[in-house]
């Protein structure tokens, strides 16, 4: 047992930071630096999609041949680590991250040959449709039908909460081709192409003003059955394996231990009284003690990532701990902004949408960290709603505690 | 010892409640808080004419904490935009404790509801200090010259007056400033909970003799003082603003199924319910401590200020991120009028000083 | 609205703090202080003391002799003998079954128990849980059978503080099988002499036996023993309940604590930010809960705010024992026996308060247990909720 990287792994982060240096431009830098979620500028975020692509990094936990980086976890975990610590802008995950393994692991060969290449290069820009009105929570509810029309799937009803639906050319969806006795019964995976006649988005705007989510309205559209991932009626599989990709297919602690980082940096440059914010004891103490809750919870990561699974629900722990971590994080930074933290500057962050709200333009008052810190804050409440609320991940959890 | 309200006290409730229930629905407060300018006319005249409560800012008669606590219950409930906290008790305050003839005429131009104030008081590098540290005012002639910056003046866009503390010769003073005076420039931005304010910069501010307020090099006292009473005020406002939310959580939860069932049918969601129930009637208390302490000696009305704080502090905190969470993806936007009280909730959680200054506070005036 | 105290009640304190000072037994002060084990008649004594000046049956109707108090001078004597340090009311008789008797009991039952009590000549243990009934108090299946002029009780009750002093019992038992659990419940007192009875010690972690199992084997008891009506059991042990539903506060106490603490703290830590702050913010709590406690006595508060106050007042109990193991460092480790003067002397470089505020910290998660448990007490603040409560407000 030990916690350290091997030569080769440490070299690998050479390698990595050096990409960094010689790829990164201060704009795309400025993307990931100054996010106010976990959602990064569409076109920026893109353009860095397409210099990862030139060197085969768009996809780690892709195997080689589809395209993939191929690396192992700890070479993913350094890749993190040194991808926010550089503030480079993350790459979408709902094609990635999602879509991706999910035709990897249950798709055909044209459908493979197809999209993979497309999704690596950016050309897709994915979005997700599970969740509708009636069905959040209990997603197998979901209601939206799809019917058999020859070598065609016609799809009518709603999704909602569909994250970059406005800016995607494709989107994966659940839809409901049959009505079995189980509800996750009778589900199927589809790949849609958005431009399809049919196909609306309506945006819906966040407490931070940002438009990032929508919703979809099918009316009639027309899918080719070619387009459905694994076998039609049996999308849950899918959908489930696919799940497990976003609960705890990537790790928090590298995005985490940057943003501690700055916060303390930050509040290098407070004054309190006649000291600094950074040496005030109240604030030591809050901050060791996120550190010290980040210290237990990246040794939880590595566990999860090095070995055979913790339990039957360490994903789920995961995401838990992880984005409540995250929201910590968040609450820190509104602490460090302290009163400029009231102000609504939208225009000092790179938000990962249109922001519709009434806001003054061009310059900021207050330190640029004062003036993304309420944004990520309101925005990261989201993290413990989305991917299964923490609430449904700890029923899952407690279930694995039942002998 | 008693808690209960006077029938005056009670029937000004209903007025107040039955006024805001009509005329100041979620969709105008969006409204109003979406146009360019954030100012809100109807209302703030309703208060002046029909409501009268803007009497409250009335100098010539004591602070009427209690009254006060149950009309910002009530603005908070409904969620106003309405400068009343910075005009009718942090202003008033100022004013009270200064006195004086000047003094009076702006109470009275509040009363008129043709006078807003707005205390520029914060500076880039006092976080919550009362003491300015380079906003200065130098005498010259009969009056005075001011240059300083003050930061996130809550409500200066919206001011007829601002009143601004600055260091002299003898301490910390306070002064009379019209916005538009020469030398005066604001930067005007929207807060988070969809009111205004701006940064003010004051360059060579030419001030007549009569815009000091009160005795030179005298307010840090009286700052303390109104801070703790626009504590108060804003923490039973707080209340208004969780209850809502809470009333909002349970009837959404008793609406919205999944699983074939309400999901307040759900154990954990019903005892999260009641931990922010509980966090409310905790702040409840705290807010009667600190407005039944106002006229204490000066230690222990700090100590139940800084108490009210700290609860009602970590009582948002609480009670803002679980509405939203238990309304799931609804609690995410901005259609829902529950993020909007979230933001609000998240702004009074910072102001007038955070929870860990407030038990440093504490600390330091408790022994 | 105000925070006025009136002048009389004033003088009550006055009046209080110097009995305390002068007329209540100063060594059992000194025992409890020293952390000595307390016997049966160290509680006797102390409950004569508060007897001859008439204050002991503190919610009780002047006609039965108690002292006829307002909650708010109630509350103004418990301050003032916290604060003395005196010895806490046992309530299984005076708090619990006296009311009971003054208002459901037949003049006989007065004229027997009553006096007892106020005399302290006999203690009472209080048998409602069972094994199987505890959070569910309702299912309990203890019966009581008729038979002539008797009842015969068999089952057991468990948990049953105090019962090894005890030499009476009131018990809630089944005396009919009913659709609604409740209805079959009545309540009856048994002398603990009576054959049958079987006391069987718990100890609880802290080492301490306060607690025991009680045994009824074909126990005969009198009828005229049964308390009010037989079926309304359930309705005698919750109606007056709501009388007491602050005596849990124990604000003197606290405040008593964070004096101590913030002392000893100073000593033993210096200016140790992470305890200061954290002394601080229980002090913050103490604040607000004694304001929530008032409002409670002087009628502002809503039902579901009362039941909550419960969670807080436990919750912040707990808080300050945590505060006190946390001052103790390495030194909570030391357990040692406690019965007799001069116990430190068995581990020399403990200093006292370690051993027993670790004890104090063990046996007070019981708290959260007892008295309705913070978890079924939340269930019981939803049904307001749900019905409406969190938005009726005072009037
Ligand atoms: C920012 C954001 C981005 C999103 N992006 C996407 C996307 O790209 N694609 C997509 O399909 N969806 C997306 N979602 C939707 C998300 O997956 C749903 O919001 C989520 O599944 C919760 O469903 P709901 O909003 O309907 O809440 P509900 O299911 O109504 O839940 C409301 C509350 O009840 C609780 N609850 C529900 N059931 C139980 C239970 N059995 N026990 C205890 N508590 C329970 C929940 O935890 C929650 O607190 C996004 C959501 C957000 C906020
Ligand atoms: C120190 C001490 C002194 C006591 N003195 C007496 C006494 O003198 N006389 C007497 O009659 N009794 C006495 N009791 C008993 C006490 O009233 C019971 O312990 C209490 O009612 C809880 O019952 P239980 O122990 O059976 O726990 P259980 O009811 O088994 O509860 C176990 C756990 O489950 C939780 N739980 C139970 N039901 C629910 C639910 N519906 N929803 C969510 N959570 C739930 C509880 O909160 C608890 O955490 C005493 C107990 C203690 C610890």
């Amino acid at each position: 047992m030990n916690l350290d990287w091997s030569d080769d792994e440490l070299a690998f982060r050479q390698e990595v930071r050096e990409f960094f240096a010689e790829n990164l431009t201060d704009e795309l830098r400025s993307a990931g630096t100054w996010m106010t979620s976990v959602y990064a500028d569409h076109e920026r975020s893109l353009a860095w999609q397409r210099i990862l692509h030139k060197r085969g990094w768009v996809a780690p936990a892709w195997p080689v041949e589809h395209g993939g980086a191929g690396w192992s976890v700890a070479q993913r975990y350094i890749f993190a680590r040194e991808r926010a610590a550089a503030g480079a802008p993350p790459v979408s995950p709902m094609g990635i991250a999602m879509c991706g393994p999910a035709i990897i692991g249950h798709g055909n060969d044209w459908q493979k040959a197809h999209f993979l290449p497309r999704m690596l290069s950016g050309e897709h820009f994915w979005c997700q449709g599970y969740s509708e009105p009636g069905a959040g929570s209990d997603l197998a509810a979901l209601q939206m039908r799809a019917e058999d029309d020859g070598d065609a799937l016609v799809c009518t009803g709603q999704k909602i909460w569909n994250t970059h639906a406005d800016v995607a050319n494709w989107g994966f969806f659940l839809v409901r081709t049959s009505r079995l006795e189980r509800l996750q019964q009778g589900i199927t995976f589809l790949l849609v192409d958005m431009t399809t006649p049919g196909v609306t988005v309506r945006p819906i705007v966040s407490p931070a003003g940002e438009h990032i989510q929508n919703e979809i309205f099918f009316d009639q559209v027309r899918v080719p059955k070619a387009n459905v991932v694994g076998a039609i009626d049996n999308g849950w599989t899918v959908a489930k394996y696919l799940l497990e990709f976003e609960r705890g297919g990537s790790a928090y602690a590298p995005d985490l231990q940057v943003r501690l980082d700055q916060i303390e940096a930050a509040a290098r440059t407070v004054a309190v009284g006649d000291g600094m914010l950074a040496d005030d004891a109240a604030f030591v103490r809050r901050l060791a003690l996120a550190r010290i809750r980040l210290a237990a919870f990246e040794t939880y990561e590595f566990r999860a990532m090095a070995g055979p699974a913790l339990s039957g629900a360490s994903a789920s722990v995961m995401k838990v701990l992880g984005t409540e971590l995250q929201q910590h994080v968040t609450e820190l930074g509104l602490l460090v902004a302290g009163r400029y933290g009231m102000a609504y500057q939208p225009q000092a962050g790179m938000p990962g949408g249109q922001v519709s709200l009434p806001h003054a333009h061009g310059t900021f008052v207050g330190p640029r960290q004062a003036a993304v810190a309420p944004l990520r804050y309101l925005n990261e409440r989201a993290g413990s709603i989305y991917a299964g609320s923490n609430e449904i991940q700890r029923n899952i959890i407690a279930k694995t505690l039942r002998l | 010892m008693d808690f209960s309200l006077s029938g005056e006290q009670q029937q000004l409730r209903d007025s107040v409640r039955g006024w805001l229930k009509s005329h100041h629905g979620f969709e105008h407060r969006r409204a109003i808080s979406r146009s360019e300018s954030g100012w809100d006319a109807a209302t703030w005249t309703a208060f002046a004419d029909d409501l009268g409560i803007l009497s409250l800012a009335d100098i010539a008669v004591p602070h009427d904490a209690v009254t006060v606590m149950v009309v910002m219950e009530e603005l908070g409930e409904a969620l106003i935009t309405v400068p009343f906290l910075e005009t009718v008790v942090t202003g008033a305050a100022v004013l009270r404790a200064a006195g004086g003839e000047a003094a009076q005429a702006l109470s009275d131009g509040i009363i008129a509801g043709d006078v807003r104030l707005a205390l520029a008081w914060a500076e880039p590098d006092t976080r919550y200090g009362w003491q300015p540290r380079t906003t200065r005012a130098v005498r010259e002639g009969n009056g005075w010259r001011l240059d300083g910056l003050k930061s996130v003046v809550v409500g200066a866009p919206w001011a007829t007056h601002l009143i601004v503390s600055a260091l002299t010769d003898t301490g910390t003073s306070l002064f009379v400033v019209a916005p538009d005076a020469i030398g005066v420039s604001l930067m005007s931005y929207p807060t988070i909970d969809g009111r205004r304010a701006a940064d003010v910069r004051f360059e060579g501010v030419v001030l007549s003799g009569d815009a000091l307020l009160g005795e030179e090099g005298a307010a840090l006292p009286v700052l303390e003082r109104v801070g703790d009473i626009s504590i108060a005020a804003m923490g039973a406002e707080a209340v208004g603003v969780m209850r809502r939310m809470l009333a909002d959580t349970i009837e959404y939860t008793g609406q919205r199924k999944q699983f074939g069932q309400p999901i307040a049918s759900f154990q954990v969601l019903q005892h999260r319910m009641v931990d922010m129930f509980m966090q409310i009637e905790m702040a409840t208390s705290a807010v009667y401590l600190a407005t039944l302490r106002l006229e204490a000696e000066p230690a222990e009305r700090a100590r139940a200020a800084s108490v009210a704080k700290v609860t009602i502090g970590e009582a948002c905190r609480f009670v803002g991120q679980n509405a939203v969470q238990l309304h799931g993806g609804m609690g995410m936007t901005d259609d829902a009028a529950v993020s909007h009280y979230f933001k609000r909730a998240t702004v009074i959680e910072g102001e007038f000083g955070t929870t860990d200054h407030h038990v440093e506070r504490f600390i330091s005036v408790a022994g | 609205m105000d925070l006025l105290i009136d002048a009389d009640d004033l003088a009550f304190v006055d009046e209080a703090r110097i009995f305390f000072e002068r007329d209540y037994p100063r060594d059992i002060i000194d025992k409890a202080r020293a952390g000595i084990v307390l016997t049966r008649d160290d509680h006797v004594r102390a409950q004569q003391a508060l007897q001859a000046r008439g204050w002991l049956g503190v919610g009780w109707p002047a006609e039965h002799g108690g002292p006829g108090w307002t909650p708010v001078r109630r509350y103004l004597f418990e301050q003032e003998l916290e604060r003395a340090g005196a010895l806490s009311i046992i309530p299984m008789a005076v708090i619990y079954i006296g009311p009971i008797v003054c208002a459901f009991g037949t003049p006989e039952q007065q004229a027997h128990w009553l006096p007892d009590i106020l005399e302290s000549r006999a203690m009472w243990a209080q048998g409602y849980s069972e094994p199987e009934s505890g959070s569910d108090l309702a299912s309990l299946a203890m019966t009581a059978t008729r038979d002539g002029d008797d009842f015969i009780l068999q089952g057991s009750k468990i948990w049953t503080s105090g019962a090894h002093w005890a030499d009476w019992i009131f018990c809630l038992v089944r005396t009919e099988k009913t659709a609604r659990k409740q209805d079959g419940i009545s309540m009856i007192c048994v002398d603990m002499r009576t054959p049958g009875v079987e006391v069987r010690p718990i100890i609880t972690m802290d080492g301490s036996h306060e607690l025991n199992q009680v045994r009824f084997d074909a126990v005969r008891v009198p009828a005229t023993n049964l308390i009010g009506e037989e079926g309304r059991g359930w309705y005698y042990a919750n109606v007056l309940l709501s009388a007491e539903r602050v005596s849990y506060a124990h604000v003197g106490r606290k405040r008593a604590d964070l004096a101590a603490l913030a002392v000893l703290g100073e000593e033993r830590l210096g200016a140790n930010n992470g305890f200061r702050q954290r002394l601080a913010r229980a002090g913050i709590m103490l604040d607000v809960v004694e304001i929530s406690v008032l409002r409670v006595l002087t009628g502002d508060a809503e039902p579901a705010a009362v039941s909550g106050l419960k969670i807080a007042c436990t919750q912040l109990a707990q808080e300050i024992t945590a505060l006190w193991v946390e001052l103790a460092g390495r030194d909570r480790s030391a357990l040692v026996d406690r019965s007799a003067a001069g116990w430190s002397a068995q581990a020399p470089a403990v200093p006292g308060f370690a051993v027993t505020r670790t004890a104090s910290y063990l046996f007070e998660r019981a708290q959260t247990i007892y008295g309705g448990s913070t978890e079924v007490q939340k269930t019981i603040v939803w049904r307001h909720l749900a019905r409406g409560g969190a938005l009726g407000r005072r009037a």
